[in-house]
């Protein structure tokens, strides 16, 4: 693909900086490797202390939901609201809020965008139970909290993962747009706004990529996870035996 | 002491609302200790409701429920009871071991002869080396055997089961009813069973309990008397007019 891409351009010969051979933008990612590392590093923080914090509060939430009425009263309603708003476009007014050159608004951003997905999930699988698991658990006079965590959290695992690798992705895509608005100034969103602005379009699209391949390490991990917390679901058996057969 | 009475019982769902359903009206049943007891009826008799309302997993709207003498809810809280229904009900996070370990968890047992007993229903069940499988790696016919093996782990003086067969083919079937027979005798305890199958109500009762629909209701009580269960009772006469008096009083009720 990537020989087809240095090919094309090389055939058509469009302006250059419009789009630059795959060569030139791994060489600008190596030539300015201190500075997208920094980025890499600055914007990988927002991404992950963001993901996390969201993803704590999406999964609270959805425990909350599912176990008390009152609270999912209150939560369900407010969740709904909140997945409606345009989140990205409040990052100026949260830059605002906490001042520009913070990372606390682009953190905020990030969690607020990976809630709402991760909450939806959670609690589906939280309450999308075998009507008959949990009148067994009953007839064992189990009670609330038990089968919760004996029935209601296991089998919630395998839409938490759904949703966390959804959210991994979202969550680069939300740093990086914030970071466009405001933010560190070494960070990557900034990296391909400066960039791209002096017309330095091979550098903007390293930091591209470098923002890609935080995205695929958190993937990656996601799954790595999940492989470890429910090697007995359906989904990571099937891959199992694909690729050992 | 019966095991099971159940005393002018009657079940109204969304009473007073548009989508009222009498499923149960005063229903009357005495359930001797050490009997089989199996419910048969048209679909929507309410065979499932009445089970529920022994199990208390259901109250009923009138009339009075006791198991061992004690009330219903009474029993379900000191774990009295055993319940096996249609779907195997198995947790795929356990292990089929830790299936079976579940309600011993949940009753304190400590791990050691949580163990023991798992491996006991396993060989009760003949699937001895599945115990650190998963279930999704059990057939149908397996996984209904390990959900048996888990609603007898803990020796309970009543076994409670919604049509636990109804899901194997013809073959596996009357094998489980021979294993329930042999688990039945061996332990001696009360079991209340729900069929659609004439001769699995036949062959595994002491007495079958026809039900009418609409409200549902006891309309015929019919004893069973084959003796001791062998391999042959199948093809006993007394096993056949067992048959064709539970198909009469079925025939009966649907109005055929
Ligand atoms: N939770 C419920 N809420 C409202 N109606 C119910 C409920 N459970 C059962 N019913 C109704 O009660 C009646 C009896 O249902 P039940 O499940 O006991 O029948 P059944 O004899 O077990 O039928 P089947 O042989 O099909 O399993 C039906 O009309 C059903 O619609
Ligand atoms: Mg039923």
């Amino acid at each position: 693909m990537f020989g087809f891409w240095e090919g094309a351009l090389a055939v058509f010969e469009p302006d250059g900086f419009v789009l630059p051979p795959p060569s030139e933008i791994v060489g600008a990612f190596f030539d300015d490797f201190d500075r997208i590392f920094t980025g890499a590093r600055v914007t990988g923080f927002i991404i992950v202390t963001g993901l996390i914090a969201g993803a704590i509060a999406a999964m609270v939430a959805a425990l909350l939901v599912t176990r008390f009425r009152l609270a999912s009263e209150i939560i369900t309603p407010l969740a709904v609201a909140i997945s409606a708003i345009p989140i990205i476009a409040l990052a100026p007014i949260f830059q605002n809020w906490f001042g520009l050159v913070s990372s606390r608004p682009n953190q905020l951003i990030v969690a607020l965008l990976v809630f709402f997905p991760i909450f939806i999930n959670t609690t589906k699988g939280l309450s999308q139970v075998e009507a008959s698991q949990i009148e067994l658990m009953e007839s064992y006079a189990a009670s609330k909290s038990t089968i919760m965590r004996e029935v209601r959290i296991p089998n919630a695992l395998p839409f938490v993962f759904t949703s966390l690798k959804l959210a991994s992705s979202l969550a680069v895509i939300a740093a990086i747009v914030a970071e466009y608005f405001g933010g560190r100034q070494d960070a990557l969103g900034n990296l391909i706004t400066g960039n791209a602005g002096l017309a330095r379009y091979a550098e903007a699209w390293a930091a591209v990529l470098a923002g890609t391949i935080i995205g695929t390490i958190l993937y990656v991990l996601v799954v790595v996870a999940e492989r470890r917390t429910i090697p007995w679901h359906s989904s990571i058996r099937g891959t199992e035996t694909t690729s050992g057969g | 002491m019966s095991a099971v009475e159940i005393r002018n019982v009657s079940k109204i769902f969304n009473r007073g609302r548009a989508n009222e359903v009498h499923a149960i009206d005063d229903v009357d049943l005495a359930i001797e200790s050490g009997e089989f007891v199996t419910l048969i009826g048209p679909s929507g008799c309410g065979k499932s409701t009445l089970l529920r309302l022994v199990a208390s997993l259901l109250s009923p709207s009138e009339g009075a429920i006791t198991v061992a003498g004690k009330s219903a809810e009474q029993a379900r809280l000191d774990q009295d009871y055993g319940m096996a229904f249609q779907r195997a009900g198995l947790f795929e996070w356990r292990t089929v071991a830790k299936n079976i370990e579940l309600p011993l968890e949940l009753m304190g047992w400590n791990r050691a002869d949580r163990r023991r007993r798992s491996a006991e229903m396993l060989e009760l069940v003949k699937l001895p080396e599945f115990g650190d499988h998963h279930p999704a790696e059990l057939s149908g016919g397996m996984q209904q055997r390990i959900a048996i093996a888990r609603s007898l782990a803990f020796n309970p003086s009543l076994l409670l089961m919604d049509e636990p067969f109804g899901a194997l083919d013809e073959m596996t079937r009357e094998h489980m009813q021979t294993e329930l027979l042999r688990i039945w005798e061996e332990t001696a305890t009360t079991v209340v069973f729900v069929t659609h199958s004439i001769p699995e109500a036949v062959i595994l009762s002491n007495r079958v309990v026809v039900m009418s629909p609409r409200p549902g209701k006891i309309s015929e009580i019919i004893p069973i008397d084959l003796g001791e269960r062998s391999d042959d009772t199948r093809e006993d006469p007394e096993f056949f007019k067992g048959v064709t008096r539970v198909r009469e009083a079925l025939r009966a009720v649907e109005g055929l």
